[in-house]
């Protein structure tokens, strides 16, 4: 750290804005998204129909299971499911 | 003042699970996240928005190969460069240009380590002068809005402002590096 004198600390503090609260909210959240990946690899390892329906239409098929359709989230269960 | 967790402390109660901890975790860093996306590497809101999301997602699955819990903001950092120069290359491609990584990033990642000082140290202040400051000048609130928003007289902003600042000076001032890299 160079020095502390205001006019420092003043652009040190400018360097770093808040980003979008959505972004935010949303990193935040990761737990709960992560929660619901694991119980549909749960499922889909278990029940051979559901692992069908994801394999024919994939957000279809978690839209149906009573997911909310996120990108993110079919791409994280085709990826663990290597469908 | 407030007691502020360390990372390591921080890191190691979100690997225990701790759902709270993440949630602190992703505020902690996530200036420092976004500044790294926006400031060194330019990133359009669009883009910087999916490498946000993408360095905290991958952060969280890879939190238990992180060697030091200490070194979590240099390995978000590393992550974030990543990220950033692999949008950065996807766009390049399409323009066929040769090197993404913009002139001066490693600077910028510089400063912004030295910001993120700053920003612990604010951290530590008590809760009107954090807000103040970070009013005034992270959000670039005006002393109109400040003194809206606090309760306080427009006229007062400046001389309080000022006051915070030379606190947060005393705290930058008052910790000693050494002990708090070997705080664990």
């Amino acid at each position: 750290m160079r020095n502390h004198d205001e006019e420092t600390l003043a652009s040190m503090l400018r360097m770093l804005p808040a980003p979008p609260e959505a972004w935010v909210q949303a990193a935040q959240e990761i737990p709960l998204a992560q929660r619901g990946l694991d119980q549909i690899v749960e499922r889909a390892r278990a029940d051979l129909a559901f692992r069908e329906a994801l394999i024919a239409d994939l957000e279809r098929a978690l839209e149906g299971a009573g997911y909310e359709p996120d990108p993110a989230l079919a791409e994280a269960v085709r990826v663990r499911l290597s469908l | 003042m407030n007691v502020i967790e360390t990372d390591a402390q921080l890191v190691a109660r979100c690997r225990a699970g701790d759902e709270d901890a993440w949630r602190e975790l992703v505020e902690r860093f996530s200036r420092y996240v976004f500044a790294i996306a926006v400031q060194a590497y330019r990133l359009s809101e669009a883009d910087a928005e999916d490498v946000f999301q993408e360095v905290f997602a991958r952060a969280y699955e890879n939190l238990n190969k992180l060697r030091d819990d200490n070194a979590i903001r240099p390995w978000l950092a590393q992550l974030t460069r990543r990220l950033c120069l692999d949008t950065l290359r996807a766009g390049a491609r399409e323009q066929a240009e040769e090197s993404p990584e913009p002139a001066g990033s490693d600077d910028t990642i510089a400063q912004l380590d030295e910001a993120m000082i700053v920003h612990e140290a604010l951290a530590a202040l008590p809760d009107n002068c954090r807000e103040i400051l970070d009013r005034f000048f992270a959000q670039d609130e005006s002393y109109r809005h400040i003194g809206e928003a606090l309760d306080l007289p427009p006229g007062t902003i400046a001389s309080r402002i000022s006051r915070c600042l030379v606190k947060l000076r005393d705290e930058l001032e008052g910790r000693n590096p050494a002990s708090a890299q070997s705080g664990g």
